[in-house]
């Protein structure tokens, strides 16, 4: 795949895969905010439910990595 | 991409980092050369023996320094294991204390400015997503034989709907291996690669730079939590795995 | 993404995660560092960590069962001296009020011995004055009837001494 064509395409595309990283960015701070709430309502069991949220900020980072990913394949693999 | 800016001064390579480069001389990469993936490998390695050996060597009740940090360490992954994993996988404790250390070390050494990161390699992280992978089914499938299986039969769940969420749970189960790896190494690429980005800035922007320059130490910064936190969500995801292995019951 | 400049250095191209060339060479050497950590950790790190920490935990054990036992030593020792103090408490009570019958008996012997003082002076004195009291009565009549009896002289009417006397007599009963 050669030309400016491609090369236009493969850059408007990379850009349009880290809109991507915006979901993911929305999934953890809903995450980070909920467990905020909760932890408010309820100090005394926060702790314990730490490993849950790094769980469930670990699952929502790990699709915006696949978009960025995505990105650095167009531009640097394609 | 840089073919036209070679008078500018705007010269990013994000990615030259990343470059796997043989330590003596310049031959070919066969599977045995000693490369910088060798050297940083290494360097974990005898921090690891520094951290946890060397530290406790002598025992002591009342624990040094070194010591002290030592079974901070041994502490945290043991009660994770205990918490996550439940008692039963307990016995895979020191293959997990392996696998956060060594995440751990790498991701921290990488930090250190010309370093080479081993675990920003999706080589690596596969390999370890790999052996967790095989790690648990090979383990669930000896210890519960075909019950295993019934972790993708949702018996909760109104009988029509079943087949579809087998389907479901059995993608989601294959694709634990990718997500797991491309988290780690997708993170760590990531935040490499941005500080490189913003390093190239400051070389172009004269005395403008100090604002690329303290958004790096910024970034930086979040660098070093994020090289924190993948290590244990590497780590607790492969007690979460684990679980389905070795736990009672799973629904 | 081949460009002249990353060609020119020898480096690699484009993505380098993406140069399957080096996997091999990863692959074996990630395999040999975690067999080393694994051994190193499980053969020697994780044991002695895991026995300091069984150690350091049988020694807190121990040293918070003495504790208990020395606090229940404490405790003994706070009990027994309660009651000594108790005691002494008590027998300090009794001799304080062994003391103060004491001295109220001899408060009221002395008080007893000055009453029957007091009430001896008291007769005596009474004694005197009645006496003094006689002496004076007869001192009076003596001196009224002398008087009388000058009065009668004077006045010239012949009088013995038995009749002004007995008129005086007479006169200082009336």
């Amino acid at each position: 795949m050669e030309g400016e064509l491609a090369l236009l395409g493969k850059y408007i595309g990379a850009g349009l895969a880290t809109i991507g990283l915006g979901g993911a960015g929305i999934g953890v701070g809903h995450i980070a905010g909920n467990f905020l709430a909760g932890a408010l309502r309820n100090p005394s069991a926060a702790p314990g439910q730490m490993a849950n949220l790094f769980v469930g900020i670990a699952f929502a980072e790990a699709l915006g990595i696949f978009s960025f990913l995505i990105a650095l394949l167009l531009m640097f693999a394609v | 991409m840089a073919t036209e800016e070679h008078g500018s001064g705007l010269q990013i390579h994000p990615m030259d980092q990343f470059v796997v480069k043989p330590l003596f001389g310049d031959g070919p990469i066969e599977w045995y050369t000693p490369t910088n993936v060798t050297l940083w490998m290494g360097i974990a390695v005898v921090a690891m023996i520094a951290l946890l050996v060397l530290s406790t060597r002598r025992r002591a009740i009342v624990p040094s320094r070194g010591q002290s940090v030592a079974e901070l360490f041994y502490g945290f992954i043991h009660k994770m294991v205990e918490d996550v994993a439940g008692h039963e996988g307990l016995k895979f404790f020191p293959y997990i204390m392996t696998l956060f250390m060594f995440v751990f070390l790498s991701n921290m050494l990488g930090l250190i400015p010309m370093s080479f990161t081993t675990t920003s390699h999706i080589a690596v992280t596969a390999v370890l997503a790999l052996l967790v992978f095989l790690t648990v089914t090979l383990v669930g499938l000896y210890r519960k034989g075909l019950g295993f299986l019934s972790m993708f039969w949702v018996s909760s769940a109104p009988l029509v709907l079943r087949p579809i969420l087998a389907v479901i749970e059995l993608i989601s189960y294959f694709v634990r291996p990718l997500s797991h790896s491309i988290r780690l190494g997708g993170n760590l690429m990531a935040g490499h690669a941005v500080i490189k980005v913003f390093a190239g800035f400051a070389g172009a922007m004269g005395i403008a730079s100090v604002v690329p320059i303290a958004a790096i130490a910024a970034i930086y910064g979040l660098e070093t939590l994020v090289a924190a936190v993948q290590a244990y969500v590497f780590t607790i995801l492969t007690c979460v795995y684990l679980r389905d292995a070795v736990g009672d019951a799973h629904h | 993404m081949a460009t002249e400049a990353t060609a020119e250095a020898g480096k690699a191209v484009g993505m380098p995660q993406l140069d399957f060339s080096t996997w091999p060479n990863q692959i074996f050497w990630l395999l040999v560092t975690l067999v080393v950590i694994y051994f190193v950790l499980s053969r020697i790190a994780l044991p002695r960590i895991g026995a300091v920490l069984a150690d350091r935990k049988s020694t807190i054990t121990n040293d918070l069962a003495a504790a208990e036992e020395l606090k229940q030593k404490a405790v003994e020792a706070e009990k027994s001296y309660n009651e000594a103090l108790a005691n002494a408490r008590t027998e300090a009570a009794k001799i304080v009020a062994q003391a103060r019958a004491e001295i109220q008996k001899d408060l009221d012997a002395a008080t007893a011995k000055a009453d029957a003082e007091i009430a001896a002076k008291a007769a005596e004195s009474e004694k005197t004055i009645a006496e003094i009291r006689d002496g004076a009565a007869q001192a009076v009549s003596e001196v009224a009837r002398d008087v009388a009896a000058e009065l009668v002289a004077a006045l010239g009417v012949g009088a013995d001494a038995k009749t002004v006397t007995a008129a005086v007599a007479a006169r200082l009963k009336g």
